[in-house]
């Protein structure tokens, strides 16, 4: 599978001249990753965000949102896909389950420490003026966790894009086909298509970055 | 599936063997007690050996860089940002890029797997070290404390629950990421379940192999929780 190719300076010149060359296979490799990843993120956002939040408004379940980040984390993907094979076959679906996994820690943990860590004072002063515990959960204590949350969708977006790659072990197409097939494509065709995961995990973090700066609330100025 | 090679000298046959084997069953007890010698035990224990190398040379190195990036500030944030691009690229893709310079090696994949624990352990380090209240370290200097004194004795020891939280993330995803380490040399947890992989999937070894990854991971996660408690035992927070 890996093949010690000669390494020369050019490589790299040969990796954009692949990218050149390649526009259209690398054009929906990327489709294919995104879609994988996309619905990965989806589900686990479906998943674990609501969760997250309820937990941490309602102040319970501490070391259950501490450990599901620690087996999250220490969850190996090949594992996870592995595992999803023996479960749902080669396929999309087996990709996206062991995707989803992993997304699930990050996006729930930030949630619950989102929400839970916010100053209880204010909270209790929303429920003074009347605000039901749904209003309190909308309209306060959201606006002030965003941030966090968004950290977490962030953490869970790169670690998802990133490991898409592995997918391709299980058949699971995306640039990840390229990176492990250096006998079809040369050493060029895998530097091009990893700098492509790498643009396209990069491109994540910095709009999810720019949203976060976007969303978080500006401090009050003082008198 | 045409992306994965058998390797290993343990190929479970279906046609022979235990009647578990033979209909691929999810937890073949006699199938672990017979490749558990051969097959899993050396995995873990070269599995233990690579994560351990990696994260000892990623702790001292981000020691180094955080040390450089905590005195002189305007670096902090391109060294940030280079271990953050670090992380962004795809392990199997970085294997792949250092295969040509330094061969299917140890060294390749260990420089890979450092260059994973770089990001976390520089960050945790850094703020661990800011955090280290003024009023602490002008007490340190109206003590007579040297400047290097001061450092060991004083912001070290204030920073270091942030560098252990560090420390235990690292070690985790270390761990985690090894198994991909089997993609370039035959060592390590990863070996296993690409066998069973290219073994029309076999179920019991992807299971072992990867319960014996999670539970080591957990464990060395542990030892790092034990480890802080007897390094500042002012701090009871786990």
């Amino acid at each position: 599978m890996i093949v010690a190719d000669q390494f020369r300076p050019g490589t790299f010149v040969d990796a954009f001249r692949f990218i050149g060359d390649h526009g259209s296979l690398l054009l929906s490799k990327t489709g294919e990753h995104l879609e994988l990843s996309f619905a990965a993120l989806g589900i686990g956002l479906v998943l674990a965000l609501p969760l997250g939040l309820w937990l941490g408004h309602r102040h319970r379940g501490f070391f259950f949102a501490a450990s599901v980040s620690n087996v999250g984390r220490a969850l190996p993907s090949l594992v996870l896909i592995g595992f999803g094979l023996t479960i749902f076959g080669v396929g999309f679906w087996n990709n996206t389950a062991a995707l989803v996994v992993l997304a699930i820690p990050p996006i729930l943990t930030n949630a619950y420490f989102a929400i839970d860590g916010i100053d209880r004072d204010v909270v209790e002063a929303a429920r003074g003026m009347g605000l039901s515990e749904r209003q309190v959960l909308w309209q306060v204590e959201l606006p002030l966790g965003l941030p966090l949350v968004i950290a977490g969708i962030r953490i869970a977006t790169i670690f998802v894009i990133a490991t898409a790659t592995i997918a391709a072990v299980a058949g699971g197409g995306g640039l990840g086909e390229i990176i492990v097939n250096q006998a079809s494509y040369g050493l060029a065709g895998v530097v091009g298509a990893s700098f492509c995961v790498s643009a396209l995990t990069l491109l994540a973090a910095l709009g999810l970055g720019l949203l976060r700066r976007a969303l978080s609330p500006s401090p009050v100025p003082e008198a | 599936m045409n992306a994965v090679v058998a390797a290993g000298p343990v190929i479970p046959n279906f046609g022979q063997g235990s009647k578990c084997e033979q209909t691929n069953g999810w937890w073949c007890t006699d199938w672990l007690h017979a490749h558990w010698g051969d097959t899993l035990q050396p995995a873990l224990f070269q599995h233990i050996e690579l994560s351990l190398i990696a994260v000892s040379i990623g702790f001292a190195l981000a020691f180094l860089l955080a040390l450089v990036g905590v005195r002189y500030r305007l670096l902090d944030a391109p060294i940030g940002i280079f271990a953050d691009f670090l992380y962004t690229i795809p392990s199997l893709a970085l294997f792949q890029l250092l295969v040509p310079l330094t061969g299917l090696t140890v060294t390749t994949v260990e420089i890979a797997l450092v260059s994973y624990t770089l990001l976390i352990l520089y960050r945790n380090m850094v703020e661990g070290l800011r955090a280290v209240p003024a009023d602490a370290l002008e007490a340190a200097r109206g003590m007579g404390l040297t400047r290097r004194q001061t450092f060991m004795r004083v912001e070290l020891p204030l920073a270091a629950p942030a560098i252990i939280a560090g420390l235990r993330i690292a070690t985790v995803s270390t761990i985690s990421i090894a198994t991909i380490v089997a993609f370039v040399i035959p060592k390590g947890l990863g070996r296993p379940i690409f066998t069973a992989l290219g073994q029309d999937v076999f179920k019991t070894e992807i299971l072992a192999a990867g319960a014996l990854a999670v539970g080591l991971a957990l464990f060395a996660d542990g030892l790092l929780v034990l480890g802080q408690r007897v390094v500042t035992p002012w701090s009871r927070a786990g």
